[in-house]
């Protein structure tokens, strides 16, 4: 259409520059980074070493991911029993789960004195370490097999259940049905879904934190984390993030292409009515799988909370003071994250052609690793104040950036249908600037904003990454807190602190998402 | 009145011309084939487009610089004419006050208008809970209290079955006896039924208006086509 532009007004123009400082905030970090590299030096065969690390566990991970996740998608897409839309709502669940308390169930199941262990000794047999290249794979097949489990489900959703009866009219079994539906299905959907989990694994900082380490099994991102914590070495780090740059540029490039249709979209949750899932040798096939993924993903989570809930009242003073100060950084993440992104669609949807760099600018923030964005902003800063001083702001901004696509993908597309189902009705009824805002966007925004806000403050409030690199010893926010307990074996009061985490997690996410169930259509 | 001098739009490969007058208040008919111009028509009256040549008069008064908002002109959709989180007096409310909040003066000429389409009691009802055809009433409601001289309608209510449509236009035609209506419409029959005049647009030439029973007596070769 070539309607006549709407007036950018006030509130575009904040939304304008909303998108334009994200790219500049990139490039300003990336520019510090360029000015404290010496790249005389090089990379050295540590940091060579990191890199195939890096690229190694992330594309294992991913291969392992994708293979487990087809069969337990197909044993949700054809089996239908009690609890089937409790699982598939389990499988949204790590998206959520802060990585930190997923890796303490982790360590209670397959750790040194985890229950795996225990038995494999009962059984006179070696135990096994979770660390290393083998417990860090197992981390991100622990976070993104449900990911891949769903983003295959969703495929098998789209087939058009017409094809489904047609194939059942036509007497087809299993096998038929796999090679002439689910086969073509799969080869469209897999490639995408395993270059988005090897996105995730190239950029995942806080499992090569706690389960890698070493020469044999450092990330670049760990490397660079080392290189600012402990040596103090800021040009071999800004180095290593040039490094982490080009992972993430080239491999969100890739994947730009490819992920359109990954999301969070309805109705995966409904059931179809299928014929093939109807033999006992699958049913019996189905149910183990989905019995294994379902004790997989439960056990853990179980483990800390039975080991944690007593310890919650004992927590010591430190823990409940990193409560607070992340609670602090979630909320005001969440309050930065919410109005960015209503800004730059609000701008997005007025300027109409050129709408297309607003939205880029805000995807820009994908390839934006935020352990990078914090190296540049410690190499900006650390002349003149103390870096310490800055975490918490620092760590809710590069929060808000992390979180601002997700938003973005919920807050746009429906700007977009406001403008499209009410724009010419608000135009000719002079309802412009300010009062349009008031009376015709926000309130027809409500579901996607409050879905956004809880995203984001779960998202934030469960991060443990540039706050690493920043904190000093009595700045923590609770992620790091629970890191520095497990580091001083002081296994209880972890467990408290890890439970206290996931609660606070899910319930900030329950709370607004609440308000957006709310919102009567 | 209202008056097309010498329009000329192009977009995207398409061109309509205009010239034309509406002499005064009355019901006009704007009729012929899809993708002809009718919509694109509107749209330059209402000021969601701008035309390349010519200028859009209403009782004298050049409007073609002005913004939609701003014009004497009020329009009707096909659909979406009530915003669905608004209750239905805030909804007409709307067109009085569309920047600040609504004076009890506002709320009590919009309470007003409701009652005149027949919607006493649902002032505080939302337009889900409504009927099609309540919907086009608190749309109508609206409208009313707007009091611009130009209404246009574009297929305003057919999403209404035919009985209640005709009631709708006939309730249009009784509540808005001083306003210059230019009405879209599929249905040949509507505009027998309801128009004074009939304009007909066909590959993106808007025709004259023509009177009515003149314009159903005498078809030219395009407008036999179309109509049968």
């Amino acid at each position: 259409m070539a309607d006549r532009a709407q007036p950018i007004g006030p509130g575009g123009a904040f939304g304008v520059a909303v998108a334009a400082a994200i790219p500049f905030v990139i490039l300003v970090t990336t520019g510090a980074i360029l000015w404290v590299a010496e790249p005389g030096e090089g990379l050295g065969g540590a940091d060579l070493a990191a890199l195939r690390f890096t690229l190694w566990q992330a594309l294992l991970s991913a291969l392992i991911s994708v293979s487990l996740a087809v069969p337990v998608a197909r044993a949700l897409a054809r089996q239908v029993f009690w609890g089937r839309n409790l699982l598939v709502t389990l499988l949204g669940a790590p998206f959520l789960l802060p990585v930190i308390v997923a890796i303490f169930g982790l360590l209670a199941v397959f750790g040194r004195g985890g229950v795996l262990n225990a038995a494999l000794t009962g059984l006179g047999l070696e135990p096994v370490s979770i660390y290393g290249l083998h417990g860090v794979v197992l981390a991100h097949v622990f976070f993104n097999l449900p990911l891949a489990t769903r983003l295959i489900l969703q495929g098998w959703q789209d087939i058009p259940s017409e094809r489904f009866r047609l194939a059942a009219t036509l007497g087809m079994d299993a096998r038929a049905v796999n090679r002439h539906l689910e086969h073509p299905m799969l080869r469209q959907v897999v490639p995408s879904a395993t270059l988005v989990i090897f996105v995730l694994c190239t950029t995942s900082f806080a499992v090569a934190l706690t389960l890698g380490g070493g020469p044999k099994a450092t990330t670049v991102e760990l490397a660079i984390y080392q290189a600012v914590r402990f040596e103090f070495d800021l040009s071999r780090a800004a180095m290593l993030s040039l490094v982490q740059l080009m992972i993430t540029v080239v491999v969100a490039l890739l994947a730009l292409r490819l992920v359109r249709q990954a999301g969070f979209r309805p109705g995966i949750d409904r059931q179809r009515r299928r014929w093939d899932g109807g033999t006992g040798i699958i049913r019996a096939q189905d149910g183990v799988v989905l019995t294994g993924v379902t004790v997989f993903l439960l056990l853990p989570i179980t483990l800390v909370l039975l080991r944690g809930v007593a310890e919650i009242p004992g927590l010591p003073g430190v823990v409940w003071a990193s409560a607070l100060r992340s609670l602090g950084v979630a909320l005001c993440s969440t309050i930065l994250v919410v109005v960015m992104s209503v800004a730059m669609s609000v701008a997005a949807t007025r300027l109409g052609r050129f709408s297309r760099w607003v939205e880029t600018a805000g995807l820009m923030a994908v390839a934006a690793s935020p352990l990078v964005l914090g190296t540049g902003l410690f190499v900006l800063v650390h002349p003149i104040i103390d870096p310490g001083r800055l975490a918490l702001p620092v760590t809710a901004l590069v929060n808000a950036l992390v979180t601002l696509p997700f938003a973005l993908r919920a807050i746009l597309p429906a700007c977009k249908t406001i403008e499209d189902d009410f724009g010419r009705l608000a135009t000719s009824l002079n309802l412009t600037g300010w009062a349009r805002l008031r009376l015709l966007v926000l309130p027809r925004l409500r579901r996607p904003i409050w879905f956004s806000a809880g995203l984001a403050a779960a998202l934030s409030m469960g991060d443990l990454g540039v706050i690493a690199l920043f904190a000093d010893p009595d700045g923590a926010t609770l992620p790091l807190q629970v890191y520095r307990l497990m580091g001083a074996y002081r296994m209880d009061d972890a467990a408290g602190a890890s439970v206290l985490l996931l609660l606070l997690s899910f319930t900030l996410f329950w709370v607004f998402d609440r308000r957006a169930r709310d919102v009567e259509p | 009145m209202l008056n097309l001098d010498d329009i000329g739009f192009a977009r995207n490969g398409f061109r309509l011309t205009a010239d034309f007058q509406v002499p005064g208040p009355g019901i006009t008919a704007v009729i012929g084939p899809s993708g002809g111009g009718k919509s694109t028509l509107l749209s330059l009256i209402a000021g969601f487009e701008t035309p390349d040549a010519g200028r859009i008069l209403v009782n004298n008064q050049d409007i073609t610089a002005d913004p939609p908002g701003d014009r004497p002109v009020a329009i009707l959709f096909q659909d979406n004419n009530l915003f669905p989180h608004l209750d239905v007096l805030a909804n007409v409310a709307l067109g009085e006050s569309p920047r600040v909040r609504p004076t009890p003066a506002t709320l009590a000429r919009s309470k007003d208008a409701l009652s005149r389409v027949g919607l006493e009691g649902a002032e505080h009802r939302h337009p889900r809970d409504l009927s099609g055809g309540q919907q086009s009433r608190a749309a109508l409601a609206r409208i009313l209290l707007t009091d611009r001289p130009v209404v246009l309608m574009d297929e305003a209510f057919s999403a209404l079955g035919p009985a209640l449509r005709t009631d709708m236009l006939e309730l249009v035609k009784t509540l808005l006896p001083n306003a210059t209506i230019l009405m879209v419409t599929h249905d040949p029959e509507d505009a027998k039924r309801i128009a004074d005049h009939v304009i007909f647009v066909d590959g993106g030439t808007v025709e004259a208006p023509v009177e009515t029973d003149d314009f159903f007596a005498n078809p030219h070769d395009a407008l036999a086509r179309y109509l049968t």
